[in-house]
């Protein structure tokens, strides 16, 4: 009987790990059969030309560069602000303290919002502010989206750093900002994967971008043009009726997984060297 | 300070007398160093320490021991004001330290850590290379030259024996060290901001007999020049290395006198039962 337990229990396993591999390489290899023959340096190089929606030449330059722009804006924001608020509810606060577990239950609250919401929002608060659709609202409403995912994936990190680091600080008479410097360079890694899983929800999302940062197909030359997106570009290629566009979509795709993919090696890399002393 | 001494001798509790038993009045006064008042910690309304009174002689080892969950850790975090970090920690109570109360509202916690070294029971290297992990202390603390700081660096990395085993690898991470040569490290690093008193919170138990050897070692040749305190949990650890003893229980000091006498001779029912075994 407990043999028989034993091994259902290891087919469920060995199934849900087919499935979500099989899912992967579904979607991948849908994204690449359909987008690798659109794929040219044209893509990559050029920006849309008249009728590029149409079938007429052109690339997606535009929304390569907006979509950079955007997510860099976004990532310098939200990194200024969760990394001083992680240390602040962790090493600041007292461990049992009011405004820090109401700091997480707002945080976990704001991690599941929708984007649209994100996205309604910064197009409210833009109108209030008389601004128009630009990079600047883009990158701000993108931040506000990343921020919670950032903070909370860094805080759980941190909060498994174990005593002995920040006591061993102090007892040498390290004030709190010395000790701070300290334990950051110990959590580097950590770090880097926050900023990881913000980059992938920031640079994939389409609707905080729809209103508030607008589409071009120029690259914006200051904070209150309007700038493109990946997912928007994608978006509206694929809603074109000639196909050739829609595979162009698919182009499109692989472009931004390997944005993703090249920023994640970076990070893990650059990650490594900063923390090669970690313990 | 007549006067404080005055006040001193006359509210002193028995440990007091017995710690410093064979030593006149006079002799005791010259030689020092710590001195705690009627301290009391609670932490979240338990009562931790009660009414601590004592006197820890200087350029001496004196070990603390007594049964898990004493109060031994908490007693030795507060000479150092490491409690500073945990509000639900209440403290009352005077510990002098070179006759001046820590606890007073003048004084900065820096420079009364800054007094203490610390060795952790598990040694704690800093995310840097060997060599900045000794650089470190110096350095937080105005020492900016080049020149200077790697002098000191490899002064007490010699100190501590370490040097010969890394000098051609100090640049590397300190945790490629094994955990003996960690927990010599941090002992360097700690002697690095020139303290005056060493607090070893069980500083050997998660080490090899080897490398315990080493820093009881260590702590003998230290003496000289510094006042140790050691929280230990092996008796023959404080038999073999500690000049005075202090036994606690249940957050209260039951006796505390000169190791040969403690050990010998104790005066206490608790402590022989301790002694013997009963309980641990």
């Amino acid at each position: 009987m407990k043999h028989l337990e034993e091994k259902i229990f290891k087919v469920i396993m060995i199934c849900a790990a087919i499935i979500i591999f099989g899912v992967l390489v579904y979607i991948i290899t849908t994204v690449f059969y359909r987008g690798l023959p659109a794929l040219s340096l044209d893509m990559i190089t050029k920006l849309p030309g008249g009728g590029f929606y149409l079938g007429k030449e052109g690339g997606v330059l535009n929304a390569i560069v907006g979509s950079l722009y955007i997510i860099i804006g976004s990532l310098a924001i939200s990194i200024f602000i969760s990394v001083p608020l992680v240390m602040y509810i962790n090493f600041y606060l007292p461990a049992k303290s009011i405004f820090s577990s109401l700091i997480r239950f707002s945080l976990d609250i704001l991690f599941g919002i929708p984007s649209i919401v994100y996205g309604a929002f910064g197009f409210a608060l833009m109108i209030f502010l008389g601004v128009r659709a630009s990079l600047l609202g883009g990158i701000l409403t993108v931040a506000m989206l990343i921020m919670p995912i950032m903070m909370r994936s860094f805080d759980e990190i941190t909060r498994l750093l174990s005593h002995d680091l920040p006591d061993a600080l102090l007892s040498l008479g390290a004030t709190k900002y010395e000790m701070i410097k300290v334990i950051l360079r110990q959590l580097m890694p950590g770090l880097v994967t926050a900023i990881l899983l913000a980059v992938g929800r920031g640079i994939g999302d389409a609707a905080t971008v729809l209103f508030t940062a607008g589409y071009t197909d120029n690259i914006p030359a200051s904070l209150n043009q309007p700038a493109a997106t990946l997912p928007l570009s994608i978006f509206f290629q694929l809603g074109s009726p000639v196909e050739e566009v829609q595979n162009r979509a698919y182009a499109s795709a692989i472009i931004l997984t390997v944005i993703i993919l090249i920023l994640s090696f970076s990070a893990r890399y650059f990650g490594s060297k900063f923390s090669k002393h970690k313990i | 300070m007549i006067l404080t001494n005055q006040h001193q001798a006359s509210g002193i509790h028995d440990s007091f007398i017995e710690l410093n038993k064979a030593i006149t009045l006079k002799k005791l006064i010259a030689t020092q160093s710590i001195r705690i008042e009627n301290l009391d910690v609670y932490i979240e309304n338990q009562h931790i320490l009660r009414d601590i009174n004592l006197t820890i002689p200087e350029k001496s080892i004196t070990c603390i021991i007594g049964p898990s969950g004493c109060g031994k850790s908490t007693f030795l975090k507060t000479l150092n004001r490491m409690h500073d970090e945990s509000p639900e920690v209440k403290i009352s109570g005077k510990v002098f330290v070179d006759d001046e109360n820590i606890y007073g509202s003048h004084v900065n916690v820096i420079d009364t850590r800054k007094k203490m070294g610390l060795l952790a029971q598990r040694p704690c290297p800093l995310p840097m290379s060997i060599f900045e992990n000794v650089a470190y202390g110096p350095r937080i603390h105005g020492i900016k030259k080049r020149k200077a700081v790697n002098q000191t660096v490899i002064q007490y990395l010699q100190y501590v024996g370490l040097w010969d085993e890394v000098r051609d690898r100090v640049r590397t991470s300190a945790t490629r060290l094994s955990i003996g040569q960690q927990q010599r490290l941090c002992l360097a690093r700690g002697l690095a901001i020139e303290p005056e008193y060493i607090l070893g919170d069980e500083a050997t138990s998660a080490l090899d007999p080897l490398s315990t050897k080493k820093i009881e070692e260590l702590f003998v040749k230290l003496k000289e020049k510094y006042t140790i305190i050691l929280v230990t949990h092996t008796l023959r650890q404080a038999k073999r290395i500690a000049d005075h003893i202090i036994f606690m229980y249940l957050g209260k000091i039951i006796e505390a006198g000169p190791t040969e006498e403690f050990f010998n001779n104790p005066k206490k029912q608790l402590t022989r039962e301790y002694l013997s075994g009963s309980f641990s």
